[in-house]
This record gives structure tokens, C-alpha cells and sequence, in this order.
């Protein structure tokens, strides 16, 4: 932490006023108006959801653009040299601190993974503490991680009982873990693995690269970073076609479809938005020339952002696919 | 656009592009005190119908729907917002930095409040009622049973937790990168320590809380079993998420007051503040244990008894940095100089109000006790002792006692001192009588309760009637200040006050420190 001394002061850059702000909240709250609408439409409605989807689309453009116009400026501001060292490090402390907000999102979804697979599933079979109301409620129900059977269908079958206010449980013929050591080669996340390991060792050379004023070096492996990415999300929709159309495992699943899907759907979206990240960076390096070899905080914020998702992965990988 | 510089544009842009942290703490001001006239009005509501057994006014699940609104808008709209006003306006001059450390950003988090809050308060006339299952939501009561307005309740907690995230990100930038040269950690006022510490808070636990909401409407809409038992899995999961947020909630609110409590007394004790060093610690503590103690809120749910003793006993260590502060202040006013203007009353009434609250806190972290007070109304008592006597009584001494620096205007101090003695002893008409038929048995969050606890009820109606009406009073005062109050120049408004906010003119220039000032 250097503070810098009365001598070597330079100015602040306070932006003027902005419409940035009111503009973005139009549209953060024309989207979530809508997404809302959808939902309950979709719900508790006739399920017809057209013009709702209307007002979330409308929303998110609004949303979506005005963040575009804002990091444009924001780039702007600083190729015109309004921004002192004082306030990039601001901009550094700012992404730094989302990330830390972004992973005790992700740990609000692991720690549901790991008190439902540590304590609920025990207690639902009889077992421990909770296990006093089994007879009662769940008799029969035997606890398996993955979850082959819900409580609902020892007891009662599929259909008993709705859940929460729509659908039916769905029992699924195969989950997602590994099974087959003869054909390893043949397991998805395996090589989704890879991929994403990969892409993180081919963004740090990109940085390296960019260190030592190297930029045919920087785009190139810059560029091959978000094609892995890409390949990563190809894989995922690959993956989440097999269960919907092959293993029959749905979010109607049980908890293990629920934390299967959102714990990866989650990381799988963040991977989409890193890419994105990534992706804007590229086309600012090969098409404007932007970037340095000391000045480069937009790549730098994209590639910690990258590196984060990629270590969420492991944690997805060793605690929902392999343990 | 000359000299936009020097002084705030005209007219309404003024307020809706700013990038000034004054005018954005102002806006947060004004806007939390709207959401306490809002929040106030539903507990009326409450208190009305309580005023006497049997049903009169509301239907029962109206009732329902206004505890469950009073809770969500006073922690989220009244408090949070009104010191992270007081955060806006005060961070920067106490380190003496030019403005927020991400200004843009900074009118953004607050901009998204106001729609967040309209599309809750809309779920009121939404088909099937407001959400009407308690502050805490608990499910499955917010999932398999809710009202289809559940929908628009989680999205505008997404976009106020996304309000709370930024707000808390720009603080953490602004203390850690924009105090002035020889400011150092252990020099911040303490009011700067408090809130580094809240904002730390916000951003690990705010996430949380969005994705609690965010299983519950995966839950309501996906069909996913994340609260529900048939699927594998468990409402109790719920309770957990949700308070792995709220303990820490807790100290978000009250860690900022302590640090408005902790400027004032030594203004009117004209000491310096007793034990700074171990004040910081002490806050520091707090924060730490409040994530590991939060399922003191569920003793009753069925926990594993290893689980009850951990967290009764991790919840009675709380006391000891709690009872640290208390020390400090005391010991700060011991043979100072006191003198009571009306700031210096209202933290008065912290302390001893406070204290109280605390000490029925301990009362409810044991375990075996607990499965008698749980969910009773010694439970409400306790929380609002600590919520309107901690959090509202050191809000109303920060506006007492930064007002004149904001506007230039002295307020009227006998309007002051009325405005306290009457919340006082209101306050404490309304909450003292329930922890006794909260002992006695009466639930909470009920709309008729039986003959036995019909005149401590009455009491606490009036009581209630009698705080609210004081309200108003404060509400007056500040405007009458604003509009009429005798103007002041004195760049010390307070003879015994220390720091870098009473070094700059008064009223505040527009942009504080366009250079760092010198640190000593």
C-alpha cells in the first residue's frame, strides 16, 4: 500500500455527471420486470408468456448497451489519460473484491451440495440425529449419493407429489458420475477439464507475451484461450443434451439434478460471461491496437475473472463429478 | 458546463446523473427516511390491530403481509440505506479524499434502490396479495405455499442485494485507496474503521442471501428439491442459507452505528475515545464470529446437540468484544467534560438501550432457554431493542450532530431534545412490556392472542403510536432546519470535535478535498 506524498500528487479523475447509471437501472429493471412476468406467467398463469418475454428482451437490450457505452467510456477516459495510478487501482481493488462477491455466491451452492449430501441424505434414510422422522414420512428410503431414488418415490411413486408449484419428480436412468473405467477416454467432463485447464495456462502465456511487449504473441494466444472457452461451452450444451435427451436427468431430479444443473449451469454461464471478457479483449487488441506492455488492466480484470471460473471448475469436477 | 466544477448543476439532472457523493448520500438519506415513514406506517398498521384481542381491522392474511413488509423494508430500505447515506457523505471528508473512490458506479447502486422497493411495495396489489411469509422467508412457507407476488419479492431482493454489493465494493476501494497521505489504518475515525468492516461483510455475505432466493425460485418455477424433503432435500437448508446471510446482517446494521456512537461521545465527553486500538479489534471480532454463529437462530429445528452447544457457546463469545465497546465508551465519558445536546442524548439512550438488547441477546444464545423464548414475543422485543434503540437512535444522533456541517443551519435544539425524550420514552413503552408476554408465552407474528396479554398490548399500541408520532417531529425538525435554521459558519460546529470533516468550511463545498489535506 503506497500512499503517494503531497509532492508527487495527481488529480483524481471524478467523472462528470453521467446518465450511465439511470440508464442502466431502466434496463436492469425492465429486464427483471419481465423475467419475473415470464416466470409467473409460465407458473401460476396460462402459460402464455409472449409479451412478458417482450418486456425482459426490451430490458436487457436497454441493459446490455448501456453497459457496452459504459465500458467504452471508461476505456476512452483512460487512452485519453484522465486516469491517475490512484484511481486504477481503484478500478483493480473494484474487480478484485466482485470476484470475492462472485465466489461467496458459488459457496452458497456448494455449501447446500454439501450439507444435503453430508447431513440431509443420512438423516432422510433413518439415520443420526434427524433420522427420527424416517418411519413416519420416508420409510424405506435408502441414501445413495448420487441420489438414484427421491424420498417421494420409495414412498410413494413419481407422481404423488407435486413439486413446489409445478411438475413431477423425474427419476433418471444415469447420472452424471463416472462409471466406466474401460472407456474413461469417453467421459465429458474429463476433457472438459482439460479444456478449461489448458485455457488458463494459454491466457497466462497471452499475459507473458504482453509482458515483454510481444503482441502477435499476446492475440494469438489470447485467441486460442477463447476458442477453448468456446469448445467448453459446446461441451456443456453437448453434455446437457445427453441428460435431458439420454440419462433422463432433469432439474425434476431430485436435489441431485438440482445441484447438478445449477452448480454447473451456474459455472457454465460465468465461463460464457469470461469468455465474452476475453473475447472483447481480443478484438480491442487486434482491431483498436489497445493494450501495452504496462497498461493492460482490462485484459489483466478479464484474465483474473478467467482464472476464477477455472477454479471453481476443479471444485465442480472433484465435488460433483468424481467424489 | 463551465464551472460544473465549483458547484451542482440545476434542476432535476442534478440528482439523476450525479456523480457527487454528496449528492448521492443525500439521496440515500432522504430515500431511507421515506422507506422508515413507509416501514413506520405498516407497523401502525400492526399495532392498531393489536391494540386488543379478537380480530378488528385487517384480515389475518393481510397481518401477515405487513409484518412481513415492515421487517423487509426497514432492514433493507430504512437502515442499510440510511448509513450507507451516512457512509457517502462522511468517508470522504473523514480521510480526506476528492469524492468516492467509483463514482459512476457509486449513483448506479443507489439509482436501483428505489425501483427495487417499488416493485416490492407493488406485490400489495398484486392477485393473491404481498408476500406474507415473514422477513426471514423461510420455505417451504416462500416456495410450495407462497403467493405468486413471491416472484417479484426475489428479484427485488436480487437487484437490492446487487445495490448493497456495489455500494460495499466502492466503500472497501475508497477507504483502502483514497486516504489522505499520513492517514493511516489505525488514524481512520472510527466511524471509517466500522464501516470497512460492514462493507467486508456485505460483500461476502450478500451473495449468499442472492443465491438463497435464487434456489427458492428455481424451487417455485424449475422444479428443482432444494427446500423440499420429498426430493432429498431439506427446508432446514433454507433456514441455514438464509442465516449464514442474516447473522452477518446483523452486525451490517448495528457495526456502523457503533461507529457513529464512537465519534459522538468523545465530542461531548471532550476526550479523546478511550482504547481506539482495541475498539478496532473488538469490531474486527464481532465481524469474525458473526459467520459462525448463525444457527442460534434455529435451536428449535432440530439440530444435532454438538451443532446447539458450538453455536451457544460461539454465540456467548460475541459478548466479549461487544462488552469491550461498551467499556470504552463508558470510559470515555468517565470525568469528561459531558455536555447533552441532542446527539449526544441519543447515544445515550444507544448505550443504555443498547446494552439492554444485548444483554437479552445473551439471554436467547442459550440453547436450553432458547426453546422457551423462541419465536415469542421477548424475541421481537429483543430485536428491536438492538434494531430501533442501536441502529435508529445512532441514525437520528448522526443527523443531529452532521447536520449543520451538511447545510450550514443549526437545528433547533429544544425541538431536539423533545424529539428525544419523546422516542425514548415511546420506544421503551412499546418494547419494554413485550419481553414480559413474550416470557409469558405470546407468539410472534400473530393477529390475536389471548385475554391475558391484552394490557401489555395496549400498552406497547400506545407506546408505538406515541414513537411514531415523534417521527414526524424529527422529520420536521430536519426540514424546518434545512429551510429555516439559524445558519452557522463555524468550521467546528462542535467546540470538543476531532477530525478532518470539521476542518472544512461549513456548509461542505460541493467537492471537499480537491488536493489531500495534511494528515497529523
Amino acid at each position: 500500500m503506497t500512499t503517494q506524498s503531497s509532492a508527487e500528487y495527481e488529480k483524481y479523475y471524478v467523472p462528470e455527471k453521467s446518465k450511465l447509471a439511470v440508464c442502466a437501472t431502466l434496463g436492469l429493471v425492465t429486464s427483471t420486470f419481465g423475467a419475473a412476468n415470464v416466470m409467473n406467467d409460465m407458473t401460476f398463469g396460462d402459460g402464455t408468456t409472449g409479451s412478458s418475454w417482450g418486456i425482459f428482451l426490451v430490458g436487457l437490450f436497454i441493459f446490455s448497451a448501456t453497459l457496452f457505452g459504459w465500458f467504452r467510456m471508461a476505456i476512452k477516459e483512460n487512452l485519453a489519460g484522465l486516469n491517475s495510478a490512484q484511481l486504477k487501482k481503484s478500478y483493480v481493488l473494484g474487480m478484485f473484491w466482485f470476484i470475492f462477491s462472485e465466489v461467496m455466491f458459488f459457496l452458497a451452492f456448494f455449501g447446500a451440495l454439501f450439507y444435503v449430501r453430508n447431513l440431509v441424505g443420512p438423516w432422510l434414510s433413518g439415520e443420526g440425529d434427524g433420522g427420527r422422522m424416517n418411519h413416519l414420512l420416508w420409510e424405506g428410503f435408502q441414501y445413495a449419493w448420487p441420489m438414484p431414488q427421491t424420498p417421494q418415490e420409495a414412498v410413494g411413486g413419481v407422481a404423488n407429489q407435486p413439486i413446489a408449484n409445478m411438475g413431477t419428480f423425474q427419476s433418471y436412468e444415469k447420472s452424471m458420475a463416472f462409471s466406466d473405467a474401460a472407456a474413461w477416454y469417453l467421459w465429458l467432463p474429463l476433457w472438459n477439464t482439460i479444456i478449461l485447464l489448458s485455457s488458463s495456462v494459454t491466457v497466462h502465456i497471452a499475459h507473458l507475451g504482453l509482458l515483454n511487449g510481444n503482441k502477435s504473441k499476446f492475440n494469438l494466444w489470447l485467441g486460442i484461450t477463447v476458442v477453448l472457452g468456446m469448445v467448453f461451452v459446446g461441451l456443456q450444451a453437448l453434455e446437457y443434451y445427453e441428460a435431458y435427451a439420454h440419462f433422463g436427468l432433469t432439474l425434476n431430479s431430485g436435489i441431485y439434478g438440482s445441484t447438478f444443473f445449477m452448480l454447473t449451469g451456474f459455472h457454465g454461464f460465468h465461463v460464457l460471461m469470461g469468455m465474452t471478457m476475453l473475447l472483447i479483449q481480443w478484438l480491442r487488441s487486434v482491431r483498436a491496437g489497445h493494450f501495452t506492455a504496462d497498461d493492460h488492466f482490462g485484459f489483466e480484470a478479464s484474465s483474473w475473472y478467467w482464472h476464477f471460473v477455472d477454479v471453481v471448475w476443479v471444485f465442480l469436477f472433484l465435488f460433483v463429478y468424481i467424489l | 458546463m463551465g464551472d460544473h466544477h465549483h458547484g451542482p448543476a440545476k434542476g432535476l439532472s442534478r440528482w439523476l446523473f450525479t456523480t457527487n457523493h454528496k449528492d448521492i448520500g443525500t439521496m440515500y438519506l432522504w430515500f431511507s427516511f421515506a422507506m422508515f415513514i413507509l416501514g413506520g406506517a405498516f407497523a401502525m398498521i400492526i399495532r392498531a390491530e393489536l391494540f386488543q384481542p379478537g380480530m378488528q381491522l385487517v384480515e389475518p392474511a393481510f397481518f401477515n403481509q405487513m409484518t412481513t413488509l415492515h421487517g423487509l423494508v426497514m432492514v433493507f430500505g430504512a437502515i442499510m440505506p440510511s448509513f450507507v447515506g451516512l457512509a457517502n457523505w462522511m468517508i470522504p471528508m473523514m480521510i480526506g479524499a476528492p469524492d468516492m473512490a467509483l463514482p459512476r458506479m457509486n449513483n448506479w447502486s443507489f439509482w436501483i434502490l428505489p425501483p427495487a422497493f417499488l416493485i416490492l411495495a407493488s406485490t400489495l396489489f398484486m392477485e393473491g396479495g404481498a408476500p406474507a411469509f415473514g422477513w426471514t422467508f423461510y420455505a417451504p412457507l416462500s416456495t410450495t405455499y407462497a403467493p405468486p407476488s413471491v416472484t417479484f419479492f426475489i428479484f427485488s431482493i436480487h437487484v437490492l442485494g446487487m445495490s448493497s454489493i456495489m455500494g460495499a465494493i466502492n466503500i472497501i476501494a475508497t477507504v483502502m485507496n483514497m486516504r489522505a497521505p499520513g492517514m493511516t489504518y489505525m488514524k481512520m475515525p472510527l466511524f471509517v474503521w466500522t464501516w470497512l468492516i460492514t462493507a467486508f461483510l456485505l460483500v461476502a455475505v450478500m451473495p449468499v442471501l442472492a443465491g438463497a432466493v435464487t434456489m427458492m425460485l428455481m424451487d417455485i418455477h424449475f422444479g428443482t428439491s432444494f427446500f423440499s424433503a420429498a426430493g432429498g432435500g431439506d427446508p432446514v437448508l433454507f433456514q441455514h442459507v438464509f442465516w449464514f446471510f442474516g447473522h452477518p446482517e446483523v452486525y451490517i446494521i448495528i457495526l456502523p452505528a457503533f461507529g457513529v456512537v464512537s465519534q459522538i461521545i468523545p465530542t461531548f465527553a471532550r476526550k479523546p475515545l478511550f482504547g481506539y486500538d482495541s475498539m478496532v479489534y473488538a469490531t474486527a471480532s464481532i465481524a469474525f464470529l458473526s459467520f459462525i454463529v448463525w444457527a442460534h437462530h434455529m435451536y428449535t429445528v432440530g439440530m444435532p446437540v454438538a451443532g446447539e452447544l458450538f453455536f451457544m457457546y460461539a454465540t456467548m463469545l460475541i459478548a466479549v468484544p461487544t462488552g469491550v465497546k461498551v467499556f470504552n465508551w463508558v470510559t470515555t465519558m468517565w470525568r469528561g467534560a459531558m455536555t447533552f445536546e441532542t446527539p449526544m442524548l441519543f447515544c445515550m439512550g444507544f448505550l443504555v438501550l443498547f446494552t439492554i438488547g444485548g444483554f437479552t441477546g445473551l439471554m436467547l444464545s442459550i440453547a436450553p432457554a432458547d426453546f422457551q423464548y423462541h419465536d415469542s414475543y421477548f424475541v421481537v422485543a429483543h430485536f428491536h431493542y438492538v434494531m430501533v434503540a442501536g441502529a435508529v437512535f445512532s441514525m437520528s444522533a448522526a443527523v443531529y450532530y452532521w447536520l449543520p456541517k451538511w447545510c450550514g443551519k443549526m437545528y433547533s435544539e429544544t425541538m431536539g431534545k423533545t424529539h428525544f425524550w419523546i422516542s425514548f420514552i415511546g420506544f421503551n413503552i412499546t418494547f419494554f412490556p413485550q419481553h414480559f408476554v413474550g416470557l409469558a408465552g405470546m407468539p410472534r407474528r400473530i393477529p390475536d392472542y389471548a385475554l391475558q396479554f391484552a394490557d401489555f398490548n395496549m400498552m406497547s399500541s400506545i407506546g408505538a403510536f406515541i414513537y411514531g408520532a415523534s417521527q414526524i417531529l424529527f422529520l420536521y425538525n430536519v426540514i424546518a432546519t434545512i429551510v429555516s435554521g439559524k445558519p452557522t459558519d463555524k468550521e467546528k460546529v462542535w467546540e470538543g470535535a476531532e477530525g478532518l470533516e470539521w476542518t472544512v468550511a461549513t456548509p461542505a463545498p460541493y467537492h471537499t478535498f480537491e488536493r489531500p489535506p495534511a494528515v497529523r
